[in-house]
Formats: structure tokens, sequence, C-alpha cells
């Protein structure tokens, strides 16, 4: 049973932790939270379900399509809502404001046209299960674990093994110092936003799977932000952190406590995290410089 | 009578609007989770009047305080860090999920069926008198040392707190201020509807109070309450647009953020001397226009 809890309690965590990242890589980058992550998750549970089912593909072509849309999404998401501002040199509540109109604007245009039933996706990788060591893991749970894992360091790697990678760090110190030495910076928060959003695909697509597609999954994804803040805003081991700890914490809670109390546990906890350490549990201590 | 329950409703959102104009627009934090206040101070009040028979205006002062008490909860670990609002922001959500799971959970708040047969003590003069109370107390709360220093944060933190503002001080009255008047609309709607739900306190509520504050003008009181009567009078007259509303205070937000981010009134209030000195200088067009 506590084999069992904890491999269920891991692979929701990987989800979490896949949907902190992208919210966190925003973050450290601009500065602010962008709540439209999760509208752009939702959307990319609705384009892996279309794919799926309308155009009958398989289902790394479903990934691939989910996976795009959510580039697609966060790069159009950038230029329109947030590039106008950040030319502007506005302030970082102005971005958040704006990051939210667009999240209430996606959840209810897909709820005026789509409506509000849920799309289940049809069984792809099936419903078989694995015997570990006296735990049933679904196959399904394995899948995103694996996933995840490979998309996190995969993310890790690419930030610090190549150019644009170093580029995307430098950002995240400074922006201006940044652009003298020659960074583009408009290139680099497109990618940055495309990165966000191809995570947001991923995310949505296992996310779908798991507990069907609907216009309020942007409940489900605000997990991603308090797995953020408990990990530390604007840092990425911090957000995979956050994500297994809370993704931990929800499955035991269910299992042992009761599951409809759930939400208040991960409340509390995030309360309590910051009460005892004011900057989540990776967090560098930000404080503004002059 | 329709209209009177318009107007009722309209008043009751300027209050909890308000609010919110004195948290965001005036100290420059954000929240997601209005509602839960509104929420909170609706069930108390609810309670002590349905089931204990207290009287209508201690009722409505014990939701007030309740509301401000879980402000202070929440508010105090999470506006502790420097960081700005984001800890807050997020805190919210959770505050707001966390609420509803509560409510529907309780035994005294009869689950997710909610309370019916509250007494409808609020009637347009009530709600209307409470509206002008929370705006003459907002004004002069903003006039004050503490409405100065309140703005100062919102301009620059890190200077504001070298001027020895004491930062978490300002920004726990200001949310305590805004969760106070979210508690007093929550208490004064249900005894207006006489029937209250979790369900009514979501997101959308919240939605709505923010769009207002936004589009009213961040910096400004009388912006916020006048938009927060049109949201509340426009779409009763546009019934068929009830589905793309809230499409609508999407792009609304959106839009004012990329090219009005001061909103419709940002950083200026209406009076009576702004009236005249409007009305002056219209005059002075005609006479430069004429000459």
């Amino acid at each position: 049973m506590l084999l069992q809890t904890t491999i269920t309690g891991l692979a929701i965590g990987g989800i979490y932790a896949l949907m902190a990242v992208g919210y966190s890589l925003v973050f450290s980058v601009l500065n602010f939270s962008n709540f439209a992550h999760g509208s752009v998750i939702m959307l990319g549970a609705y384009a892996g379900y279309f794919v799926l089912t309308k155009a009958g593909a398989s289902f790394p072509v479903a990934l691939a399509g989910s996976m795009l849309a959510g580039v697609i999404l966060g790069v159009t998401n950038e230029r329109l809502a947030y590039r106008p501002l950040r030319v502007r040199n506005a302030r970082p509540l102005y971005f958040m404001i704006s990051a939210m109109g667009v999240a209430i604007f996606l959840e209810n245009l897909v709820y005026a046209t789509l409506g509000a039933h849920f799309y289940s996706y049809p069984e792809v990788l099936g419903r078989s299960i694995v015997r570990l060591g006296g735990a049933s893991i679904g196959i399904l749970d394995l899948f995103a674990l694996a996933f995840s894992s490979v998309a996190i360091t995969g993310l890790h790697f690419f930030l610090h093994n190549t150019k644009s990678g170093l580029a995307i760090r430098a950002c995240s110190f400074d922006m201006t110092v940044a652009s003298l030495f020659g960074v583009r910076i408009d290139r680099i928060v497109g990618l940055v936003f495309a990165l966000a959003g191809a995570l947001a695909g991923l995310s949505g697509i296992f996310l779908g799977m798991k507990y069907m597609a609907y216009p309020t999954m942007g409940w489900i994804t605000n997990k991603a932000y308090v797995a953020a803040v408990i990990g530390g805003l604007g840092s990425l081991p911090g957000a995979v952190i956050g994500g297994i700890v809370l993704g931990l914490l929800e499955t035991f809670v269910s299992v042992y406590i009761s599951s409809i109390i759930r939400d208040v546990f991960s409340f509390s906890a995030l309360v309590l995290v910051l009460l005892a350490m004011p900057n989540g549990l990776m967090g560098r201590y930000v404080e503004e410089k002059i | 009578m329709y209209i009177q329950g318009v107007l009722t409703v309209a008043m009751i959102n300027i209050i909890s609007t308000t609010g919110l104009a004195v948290f965001t627009g005036f100290t420059g934090l954000f929240s997601l989770g209005h509602a839960a206040f509104m929420a909170v101070g609706a069930y108390t009040s609810a309670i002590l009047t349905y089931f204990v028979k207290a009287p209508y205006p201690v009722a409505l002062l014990t939701g007030v305080l309740a509301s401000s008490v879980l402000a202070v909860l929440v508010g105090y670990p999470t506006l502790r860090t420097r960081l700005r609002g984001d800890y807050f922001a997020i805190a919210t959500i959770g505050m707001g999920e966390a609420t509803r799971v509560i409510l529907e959970n309780l035994k005294i708040t009869q689950g997710a069926r909610g309370l019916p047969g509250i007494s409808q003590y609020t009637t347009l003069p009530v709600a209307g008198a409470a509206a002008a109370i929370v705006l003459v107390l907002a004004r002069n709360m903003l006039a004050s040392v503490y409405g100065r220093n309140a703005v100062s944060v919102r301009e620059d933190a890190v200077a504001a707190e070298m001027s020895g503002i004491h930062l978490l001080r300002t920004r726990m009255i200001s949310l305590v201020f805004s969760a106070g008047c979210a508690g007093l609309a929550g208490g004064l709607y249900a005894h207006y509807l006489a029937f209250i739900q979790p369900v009514m306190f979501t997101m959308v509520q919240s939605t709505q109070i923010t769009a207002a504050v936004v589009c009213g003008g961040t910096g400004s009181l009388t912006g916020p309450a006048l938009a927060a009567f049109v949201f509340t009078v426009a779409p009763e007259l546009l019934r068929a647009a009830q589905m793309w509303r809230l499409v609508i205070y999407g792009l609304m937000l959106v839009l004012i953020m990329v090219f009005r981010p001061q909103g419709l009134m940002g950083y200026r209030d209406l009076s009576w001397q702004g009236l005249c000195s409007l009305a002056a200088r219209l005059r002075k067009g005609v006479r430069h226009a004429k000459g």
C-alpha cells in the first residue's frame, strides 16, 4: 500500500513538476506570474484529443500535435499580450493582470464554443498494469513519469549546454546586461515561451489522458503554481521538488485521510512552507537591486 | 421591483469593488480570490441571523471581522516577503479552493446544498447607505498618512521602505480593509438573495471584481465604482450575451493592459471640483473656438 501510494504520488507529482517548470521558466526570465500557462495546458489537452480522435493519428503524432499547439499558443500569447507591455517597461502587476485576462479569455472561449462537456481520451496506452513488488502501477502513470523526467532532463541539458540556453540563463539574471552583450531579447523571450508552451502541451496531453479534457482543467493546473511557490518561485529545481512534494502529499492525504479535504491540505502546506521559509524550499532570496 | 433588485446588487458590487480598488489600485497587489472573503462574510453573517437570530448589524459586522481574520491568516505569511505580490496572488487561488471545500463539507453550512431561508434584510436603502459609507471611508483612508504610504508602496516598494514605511504593515492594513469590504458585501448579498451556496463564490465572482477595478482605473475610487455599476447592469440588458460575458471580461483585461493600462479613470477621481473645472475648460474651449 505504501509503495503503491508513493508511486501514484510520484506520477502525479511528475505532471505537477512538468507544469511548474514551464511556469517557473517564464517567471525566472520575465519576473511575473504567467497565469495563462494553465490555459495553454488546457488547450494542449484539447489539441491532443482532437488529433487522436478526429485525425485518427497515433499517440506520438498526438503528442507532437499538442506540443506544437502549446508552442504556437505560448508564442502568440507573448506577442499579443506581453510584448507591448515589455516594450513599455510596464510594472509586473500589469503583466499579471494581462496574463489573468488571457487565462479567463481562453477558458471561457472554450466554454462558449466547445461547451462544458468532458472529452475523454480513447485508450491509447491501454489500461494494462505493471506489477512491481506487490504494487500495481498503471502503464499511464509510468509513461507520465518517464516523459516528464525526460522532458525536464532535456530542458536542463538545453539550458546548460547550448548557446541559447546560456542566453536564457543570462536573461534571468539581468536582461539589460544580457542585451548589452548582444543577446536578442525578443528572440530569447520568444524561445522561453516556446519552451514553456512545449512543456505545457506535454503536460496537457497527460492530464487529458488521466482526467479527460474540459474547460475548467485550469483548476488542476493551479496546483502547478502552488508547487512552484512551495519549491521557490523562479527556481527550476525548486519547481521539480515542489511538484513532487505536492503530488506525494496529495496522494498520501487522499489515501490515508480523506480525498475531500486534499486541497485544504495542499493549501495549508503552502502557507506553512511560506511561514517557515519565506522564499520556498529552493528559492534564492531575491532582493531588489538599486 | 426588478430594477430595485438590480440596483441593490449593483450597490453590493460597488462595496466589494471599492475594497479591491484600495488593494490593487492603490497598494499595487493582486488577488485572485476575493470571492472567498465574500463567502466567509456571507456565511458568517447568515449563520448568525439564521441559527442564532442575532440582530442584522451585529451579524454583518461579525462577517466583516471573520473575513478580516482570514485575510490576516493568509496575508501574513505571503506578504512578508519583499518579492512583490506573487506569493499572495497564488495563495489566494489556494484559499479560494480551500474555502469552497470547507464550506461544502461543514455541517453548519449545510454543504453544497446551501443555506435557504435567510431573512431578507437587505433593501436598496440599506445597500446604498453601506456603499456610501464604504466609499467615504475609503476616500478618507486614502487621504490619510496611511493612504499616502500605500500609494508610495505601489509606486516603488524599495524607495518607500527606505523612507521608513513599514511595507508589511501598510500592505496588511490595505488587505484587511479590502477583505472587510468583501465580507460586508458578502453579508449584504446573503441577506438580499435569502439563499447562499458555495458555488456562488467562485472565480467568476472574483474575476468580475478584478475586471471592474482594472477597467475603472487603478488609482481611482470612483472609476471602479462606476465600472462595478456598469458591469452589474449591462449583463442584465444583454441577456443573450451571458455566455460570452467572461470571454469579453478576459479580452477587456488584456486590451486595457495593452492600450490603456491606467484604465478608464486612471489616477483621477470624479469630484465636484473636477466637474467644475471640466465645465470651465469646455467653456474656454468654446470661447477659443469662437475667437
